[in-house]
């Protein structure tokens, strides 16, 4: 079982690269897509009795994160009518390589912190802190809206993969953090992409710079 | 049953508000669900509820100590509210006033959430809510506040759900069943696995203190207050900015519990400073007078930051500060709200002479400025005071020199920009502007109770709330 978690917990590790290494936005947003799946399935293979809290998490993270968000994203992309990331605020090969320099910290961080016996083998702790790290990146480092939403959304999935160590425990946290701050947070952060299109019409928020001291 | 009436009364408001079919009657629910309030928390203010140790949800001290301000300050804001909607008539206020009473709603329950979760869940629903405030005007500018809004207050908000994960993870390591109340989690005490707690710790300062809007986390602040209207300004700074020092204070207690009070204290004390140094500087370099009051926000949370660091007396300080603070930054926001519309700007390049277009507007923005600068006898002297006096006794001579130079630095900014606008002659345009605003009683009666209750609160303090802040801080310091 732990294996196969690594395993997927590999993936999305990689899949957080793969988002900080490309300039199309169609792939970050697949990248999204596969990476909610994955995470999605991780609740079902976690030791442990399931009951129908855990599978409440698995299906509205599969469905969450890996289908309505990653449409969401796809309809906003199609509003403006861009499907690149043209001149980034950090370019696309140092943010690669602050990603992988991050997880290569998170990993050693990682071994700071003390594990309970059963969650000693496992990623979750550094996949979880490398994809934080990562999802800062791409919200500091991108200019495009959905760039920085993408950026969001990999700081959000990193925290659920946090989240896996409390399933057990405390499931309410773990049901908060998807329920409310996923569906509604980025359905919201839709709904004002969408405006802001309307409002500027290139989605890009480096003309959003009235506003400064 | 009370207490959870402060929850259901303004959701059921605001779901009232989005059934509500005439956009002129609409605004009328804001002062009704706000006095139902009102009455409810200054009842269990006077009548405090036993709350059960183990209880997820409860009007417990310290939500005692606080929630009665943010509800006092909703109320007199809702009854702005009812003018300032019907001057905006051209726009549906539906969204508006159902998202109003759901802040009001989410603030009740933050602060009376008893368990990591569930004020999580509270805080976030209030950003949520918040947002359709925010770009209530529509315009280019008031999406820009918005999307920083919610980009920044979004990271934060996640960064505390994390930290709430590790605290959870910090009992679940010192062997916790999973009982994430804070009652229950203090009792853990130094069972709490420390590498954890300290994780937890600064995570989730970093989240609730970018809600709070402490410096560096305090960018989306100048942007949102300075763009949303006033109302929504002072609700804001005195009530979204409340739940997140509540929560603050909630996480202190545990991580006191656990043995790291020191550390804790040290870092409250250390972004504490850092943040009133931040605002006092931008407020030196502001040029916008709405902008001046989010920097004046973000100084006064580094105040309550500190008083949260120097012990029993400064937490006190701290609560009484929450009260004053509140109540006279909320006249501050009503009144800059009508001079902004009178004048059609907040630039202090385009905007003087307002003593002459709206003379009683500025003046009570004149005199809310020097309350909020500490000035006797008005609340926040004695407030500031008391933090004052709380570090001196606790030997904290360099951090008071450091308080009182940024106190003194706020000053000149505020004073600067205050006086720009209102001295001097109006622009011609301005005039024009200016008649077409006129200064009922709708519009200066609000901002002038707010200053009332402030000069009252510094007066004379009633005794009941030195008890309810005194039994706040037993909750906080429990003697074992």
């Amino acid at each position: 079982m732990n294996e196969t978690m690594n395993l997927l917990i590999g993936l999305a590790m990689g899949l957080n690269l793969l988002a900080l290494g490309s300039n199309r936005l169609p792939t970050v947003i697949r990248a999204m897509a596969v990476q909610g799946m994955a995470l999605g399935l991780m609740p079902l293979l976690i030791e442990g009795q399931l009951n129908w809290r855990v599978i409440l998490v698995a299906v509205a993270t599969v469905v969450g994160k890996g289908i309505v968000i990653p449409t969401l994203l796809r309809r906003a992309m199609r509003a403006a009518n861009i499907d690149r990331e043209m001149e980034p605020f950090i370019g696309f090969v140092p943010s690669l390589l602050l990603g992988a320099g991050g997880t290569i910290a998170a990993v050693g961080l990682a071994r700071l912190l003390p594990l309970l016996p059963e969650h000693a083998g496992s990623l979750l702790v550094p996949g979880a802190l490398a994809s934080v790290l990562t999802g800062f990146v791409l919200l500091i480092g991108r200019a495009k809206a959905i760039s920085q939403v993408c950026g969001y959304l990999i700081l959000e999935n990193g925290i659920y993969l946090f989240g896996l160590l409390l399933i057990h425990s405390t499931p309410l946290l773990v049901e908060a953090g998807i329920l409310l701050d996923l569906t509604v947070g980025v359905f919201v952060i839709g709904i004002i992409v969408d405006r802001i299109q309307r409002a500027f019409d290139s989605l890009d928020t480096r003309k959003l710079t009235v506003l400064r001291e | 049953m009370k207490s959870l009436l402060l929850i259901l009364v303004p959701l059921v408001g605001a779901a009232l508000a989005a059934l509500w079919p005439n956009n002129r009657t609409r605004p009328w629910l804001l002062p009704v669900v706000g006095g139902v309030h009102v009455v409810l928390s200054f009842w269990l203010l006077l009548a405090p509820p036993v709350v059960a140790p183990d209880a997820w949800l409860g009007f417990d001290p310290l939500a005692r100590a606080v929630l009665p301000a943010v509800s006092l300050l909703f109320l007199v804001c809702a009854c702005y509210g009812v003018t300032y909607l019907q001057i905006r008539g051209e726009r549906s206020n539906r969204v508006f006033v159902a998202a109003l009473l759901g802040v009001l709603a989410m603030l009740s329950a933050g602060h009376q959430a008893r368990h990591l979760g569930l004020l999580w869940i509270a805080t976030e629903a209030v950003t949520l809510a918040a947002v359709p405030l925010l770009h209530f005007n529509g315009t280019p500018r008031a999406f820009e506040a918005t999307w920083k809004y919610l980009l920044v207050g979004g990271t934060g908000i996640a960064l505390s759900l994390l930290g709430s994960f590790c605290l959870g993870y910090a009992s679940l390591h010192g062997g916790g069943v999973g009982d994430l109340t804070f009652n229950a989690l203090s009792a853990q005490g130094v069972g709490l696995s420390r590498p954890w707690v300290l994780t937890a710790w600064v995570l989730l300062l970093v989240g609730y203190g970018t809600k709070m809007g402490l410096a560096p986390m305090h960018t989306w602040k100048p942007d949102a207050y300075g763009e949303a209207p006033g109302i929504v300004g002072a609700i804001l700074a005195g009530g979204v900015t409340t739940v997140a020092f509540t929560a603050i204070l909630r996480v202190r207690a545990v991580v006191a519990a656990a043995g790291e009070g020191a550390m804790a204290d040290r870092t409250l004390l250390v972004i504490g400073l850092f943040s009133m140094l931040v605002a006092a500087l931008f407020l030196l370099g502001t040029r916008d007078f709405k902008r001046m009051l989010a920097y004046s926000s973000v100084e006064h949370m580094g105040i309550l930051c500190i008083g949260a660091a120097i012990g029993p007396a400064g937490v006190a300080a701290a609560l009484f500060h929450v009260w004053s603070n509140g109540l006279t930054k909320g006249a501050l926001f009503l009144s800059a709200g009508n001079i902004r519309r009178a004048a059609g700007s907040a630039s202090l390049d385009e905007v003087r002479g307002m003593a002459v277009l709206t003379p009683r507007s500025t003046a009570i923005f004149v005199t809310g400025m020097f309350a909020v600068t500490a000035l006797p006898p008005f609340g926040p002297f004695f407030s500031e005071l008391q933090v004052v006096r709380a570090a001196l006794t606790t030997g904290h001579g360099i951090a008071t020199t450091m308080f009182l130079i940024c106190l003194l630095l706020a000053f000149f900014g505020l004073t600067r920009v205050v006086f720009g606008i209102v001295d001097g002659r109006p622009r011609l345009a301005a005039r024009a502007n200016g008649k077409r605003f006129v200064e009922t009683f709708g519009v200066i009666a609000p901002p002038l109770l707010l200053l009332g209750l402030s000069l009252v609160l510094g007066l004379f303090t009633p005794t009941i709330l030195r008890e309810a802040w005194a039994d706040a801080v037993r909750q906080l310091f429990p003697t074992p």
